[in-house]
């Protein structure tokens, strides 16, 4: 075993001179991909948030023609009135791009690829060229996607869940090439996902710096890590299955035909096994990142480091075994609804745990309340919400009533707007130096924090309400139900919300591109933070540090007895500290 | 407009909507514990000059205290809400007189079978009629449920029923109606482009007045 | 200059770092990379069980469709290239890359023909009528429906479960015929492998075990039982 000589100040990396495409286009750098996947995906939260907008408009006006839907296809919304054929298209572009173009790249993609080597100490991941393919095959995913809008027939319309024998049978949904492109976009987003986690998981186990053991590692690093490892194993079970579905739709093959002895109800088992566990990875890497911000924003150490790990772990665990609740009336043995609502229920307890530590984390702390922190403090708010709601239909009797109702569009809003988004909130302006060398301005932060955050439960609180009554998902029109009728002023409500919440992104968006050429210039550690990304300048450069860094302690040292600083860098050796012995370079 | 769950009309609403706000109730003392707590760290917690954060790295027994009082309320839940799922859907959940109707679901409308005059299904005075459900009151009712072509889900919200009919499987659902009264039936899964119109008119009769009706109906079906 | 990420062969680190999992990165990302392969199988593997435990009638007996003998055959072609890949491995690891050269040249040609016989069974079978929606109108196969050799209402899911997990796993041995002759050509021929390394043609190796005992598994389910 040998031990390194002391490094208390990580050197950066030279300055690099690949040609503009090797650098900016087809880059293996880490960071510049999670920059492409921000790029990306921003764009597509867009497309996702514009098809959303549209819907609302149908429900809120049902009938009435949309501003600027002229230049719409008349067989899609003939004068400007959505046409029922058009509304299924909506739901299900929009439920398809927000996760799978949206919330999982902007989580995975793009802070996995630009956080996991900063911050356990190396200069790239394992496997860098497959990292690029992961980029680029995410983006021919969006394409082939988003070309399903503009094809003759229409896009898929059978949801964002896909069921069948409705997704396979063209005959029975209206749709065609554009239902095919669905599931060719979707094997490629599972290609893509599949190739990062391939990338976090052996950067993580084997390249860490010196000194960063497990148990030194940032939340943020464990919840990337554990997210990829579900990703791993979750994706190609959705691959597997939309193959099926594809190869059901073009070749005639007859898995999700009852008629020739194939099971609707295989789609669903298969859909909510990779479906399940894909919520976990969409909360998880936001979980993970609230952590480390509500830390450094308390200027306190997380309140339960290790079980805050368990807890991670125990979620990722668990969210195997719970897919069923999507399925408790399916028609599938009801038996099996008491065994998977047990699991359900069990689940929630971890999240408690975390829920409460990030409590503890602020409880006497010294609190600052900057954009970042801001949005942290909301997802714990927000989630919170979702999470409790989402006890009400853990019980089966109760999902009896409100299964496919607007009390489950409200909860899953709450958990990944309310919790995913908010925390990438806080996770884009945090980022933002380390990124692009600027602040993002902490004013407009601010303006956008709170009108998006009274915009936002404006539009979904009240949908628990009339989820209560029964009001059914994916209705084109409610109306045409009397006991919906008197619910349209909420429906009104909902959709003027849901214009004002979409118009603040706006503020969001500018402040994002503005201040990629005029945002306040950055230094090295804009947050006072210990991370090992935080001794690099900002932008960090092309391979990080000349030499790994050493690590000495935890990241979450805030206001250590041990410095006069309410911070405490996890690369800083203070006398005392030993230096980490280390495995030799030598490694079979 | 009600802002509560709908008209209790059924024997399952009672237990459903019990546990409904039995979850409300503690759901929302997390609530009020989390988002109280979260606004009193804030103003309390706040920056201001000369003060330092707490340094600490946890305390074993809150947490142990916070995870066990979930764990512990999470099982109880279970155990309640699994008896009345073993009683709404269990396998020998239906009542043995329950009184049989056949629906079979369609792109877009119930088909929906009556068992005639003899009260059974699969005679020959059986009749179909489309989009309209009649059920005497006070008496258990199993629909057997089929689809024609996709997955429909049968769902009236006043009696917290609902099922899902998928081609090729035959599923029952039982109900036992007990207010007088007309209802909606409401399609409760993505089933195409008409799936916002597949809606039935349900009627709930006293059972002179379901007598009445079937005798009609069955005269109107043979002509 | 240590910015050099450790490149595919390497089978050391250039910069020291904390102790992973005493597994150099290539092997270890191959081994994650096969977990996810093991997900992917076992969703068309489960759906298989599934539908045919669950299926509205009798199955096909195995041999009446399907050719056993070749497919037997195939089989031992496949485990035999297994063999030569763990002697192109051992080689390798003993330093001697003129025997690896041989022994991966070996592997490469049974895969090939392993590939090439299977695209010859399907040919054939296509040619009698069995195709992934089933048995085709009028064709050989369909006479023996007819005559209740074969089972009417399995035959759709027989064609859609067969073709869909065979099919997918040629597509697997291809990429591995196509990577070891990549390697081959590239590092192999050229002598870069030596005994301090050669991560490439262990990690290869492992790929290729991989999909021979899924063949193994495969072959068990769907042509012998």
């Amino acid at each position: 075993m040998t031990t390194v000589a002391a490094t208390s100040h990580p050197a950066p990396a030279h300055h690099d001179d690949r040609s503009f495409i090797r650098k900016y286009v087809f880059s293996t750098d880490h960071k510049i991909i999670g920059i492409q996947f921000l790029f990306v995906s921003l764009f597509f939260l867009l497309v996702g948030g514009l098809l959303a907008m549209q819907m609302r408009w149908q429900l809120g006006f049902p009938g009435k023609p949309m501003p600027g839907g002229g230049i719409l296809p008349e067989t899609m919304a003939p004068g400007g009135v959505i046409l029922p054929e058009y509304y299924i298209q909506l739901l299900t572009m929009h439920g398809t791009f927000m996760v799978f173009f949206a919330i999982m790249p902007l989580l995975v993609g793009v802070y996995a690829n630009f956080l996991i080597p900063l911050k356990i100490g190396t200069h790239d991941m394992a496997f860098p060229r497959i990292n690029m393919w992961s980029f680029w095959s995410f983006f021919a995913a969006g394409l082939v996607m988003l070309s399903s809008l503009f094809v003759p027939d229409g896009a898929a319309r059978a949801g964002w869940t896909m069921y069948a024998p409705l997704s396979a049978r063209h005959d029975l949904s209206g749709a065609s090439f554009g239902q095919e492109l669905w599931s060719v976009s979707i094997i490629l987003v599972g290609l893509s996902s599949i190739l990062g986690s391939l990338n976090y998981i052996t950067t993580i186990i084997n390249n860490r710096a010196p000194g960063m053991t497990w148990f030194r590692m940032p939340l943020s690093v464990w919840s990337l890590f554990i997210t990829a490892i579900l990703g791993l194993l979750a994706l190609p079970v959705l691959s597997g299955a939309a193959i099926m579905l594809l190869f059901d739709q073009i070749i005639g093959t007859h898995f999700f035909d009852p008629a020739a002895g194939g099971q609707a109800l295989l789609w669903q088992h298969l859909f909510w096994f990779f479906g399940h566990p894909e919520v976990y990875i969409l909360i998880l890497p936001a979980m993970g990142m609230v952590s480390d911000i509500i830390a450094n924003g308390s200027r306190k150490p997380i309140f339960g480091y290790h079980s805050m790990v368990f807890a991670i772990v125990a979620i990722a665990f668990l969210g195997w075994i719970v897919w069923g609740h999507h399925m408790f009336v399916s028609g599938m043995n009801p038996t099996l609804g008491s065994s998977f609502m047990v699991s359900t229920l069990v689940i929630a307890v971890p999240s408690a745990v975390k829920t409460f530590n990030w409590m503890g984390t602020m409880w006497r702390g010294n609190i600052k309340f900057t954009v970042p922190m801001l949005n942290a403090i909301a997802f714990v708010a927000m989630f919170v919400i979702g999470g409790l709601s989402g006890i009400f239909m853990a019980a089966t009797p109760v999902d009896m009533q409100i299964h496919d109702t607007y009390f489950i569009v409200a909860h899953l809003h709450y958990v990944l707007f309310g919790g995913s988004l908010f925390a990438l909130f806080a996770a884009i302006p945090y980022w933002y130096p380390k990124m692009f060398g600027r602040m993002m301005s902490e004013r407009w932060g601010k303006v956008h924090f709170w009108l998006t955050f009274i915009f936002y439960n404006c539009t979904f609180f009240p949908m628990h309400i009339t989820g209560m009554a029964g009001e059914m998902r994916r209705l084109y029109d409610p109306n045409q139900y009397t006991f919906l009728q008197p619910y349209q002023p909420i429906r009104v409500f909902i959709s003027i919300s849901a214009f004002l919440l979409f118009a603040t992104q706006i503020i969001f968006f500018v402040n994002f591109w503005w201040s990629l050429k005029k945002g306040k210039p950055a230094g090295l550690n804009p947050w006072q933070d210990n991370g090992l990304e935080w001794t690099l300048p900002s932008p960090a450069p092309h391979g990080n540090w000349e030499r790994v860094p050493t690590v000495y302690r935890g990241p979450y040292e805030f206001s250590s007895p041990q410095v006069p600083e309410d911070y405490l860098p996890q690369t800083r050796k203070l006398p005392g500290d030993r230096e980490p012995a280390v495995a030799s370079a030598a490694r079979h | 407009m009600r802002w509560w769950l709908p008209l209790k009309a059924s024997t399952f609403a009672g237990p459903i909507d019990g546990l409904f706000l039995a979850i409300l109730i503690i759901t929302g003392i997390a609530f009020v514990l989390v988002e109280v707590g979260l606004i009193w760290f804030v103003i309390r917690y706040r920056q201001r000059p000369g003060r330092k954060a707490f340094y600490t790295h946890g305390n074993t027994r809150a947490e142990v205290i916070w995870t066990a009082i979930p764990a512990v309320t999470m099982v109880a839940l279970g155990l309640i809400s699994n008896r009345y799922w073993v009683e709404i859907k269990g396998r020998n959940s239906v009542p043995a007189n329950a009184y049989p109707i056949a629906i079979h679901a369609k792109q877009f409308e119930w088909q929906i079978t009556y068992p005639g005059p003899d009260g059974k299904l699969g005679t020959p005075d059986d009749f179909t009629v489309r989009n309209q459900l009649h059920v005497p009151v006070g008496r258990p009712i199993v629909v057997a449920l089929s689809s024609e072509d996709v997955i429909h889900s049968f769902y009236v919200p006043q009696f917290r029923v609902r099922q899902d009919a998928v081609p090729g499987m035959d599923i029952k659902a039982w109900f036992q109606a007990t207010v007088p009264g007309t209802y909606e039936l409401g399609c409760s899964q993505l089933c195409g482009l008409g799936h916002y119109r597949m809606r039935a008119q349900v009627f709930v009769q006293t059972q002179e007045d379901y007598d009445a009706w079937m005798k009609q109906a069955a005269q109107e079906a043979s002509s | 200059m240590t910015h050099a990420a450790a490149t595919v062969d390497q089978m050391r680190p250039p910069y020291p770092a904390e102790r992973g999992l005493d597994v150099y990165n290539t092997k270890l990302g191959m081994w994650v990379f096969l977990a996810s392969e093991v997900m992917f199988f076992a969703a068309l593997i489960g759906t298989y069980v599934i539908l045919r435990f669950g299926a509205p009638g009798e199955w096909a007996r195995p041999g009446i469709v399907l050719n056993i003998k070749i497919t037997a055959f195939n089989t031992f072609l496949l485990i035999c290239s297994s063999v030569s890949m763990v002697k192109a491995y051992a080689a390798i690891q003993d330093g001697d890359p003129k025997n690896m050269r041989f022994w991966l040249l070996l592997t490469i040609l049974g895969g090939a023909s392993f590939v090439g016989i299977q695209v010859y069974e399907y040919i054939h079978l296509v040619e009698h009528g069995f195709v992934p929606s089933g048995v085709r109108e009028g064709s050989e196969l369909a006479e023996l429906v007819a005559k209740g050799t074969l089972p009417a209402a399995t035959m759709g899911l027989y064609g859609s479960t067969f073709f869909t997990m065979t099919g997918f796993h040629g597509f697997h041995v291809t990429c591995g015929v196509i990577s070891m002759t990549y390697l081959y050509f590239t590092k192999a021929l050229p002598g870069k492998y030596s005994k301090a390394d050669y991560g490439g043609i262990e990690t290869v190796g492992l790929y290729w075990h991989f999909v021979d005992l899924v063949w193994i598994i495969l072959f068990t389910i769907v042509y012998l039982i």
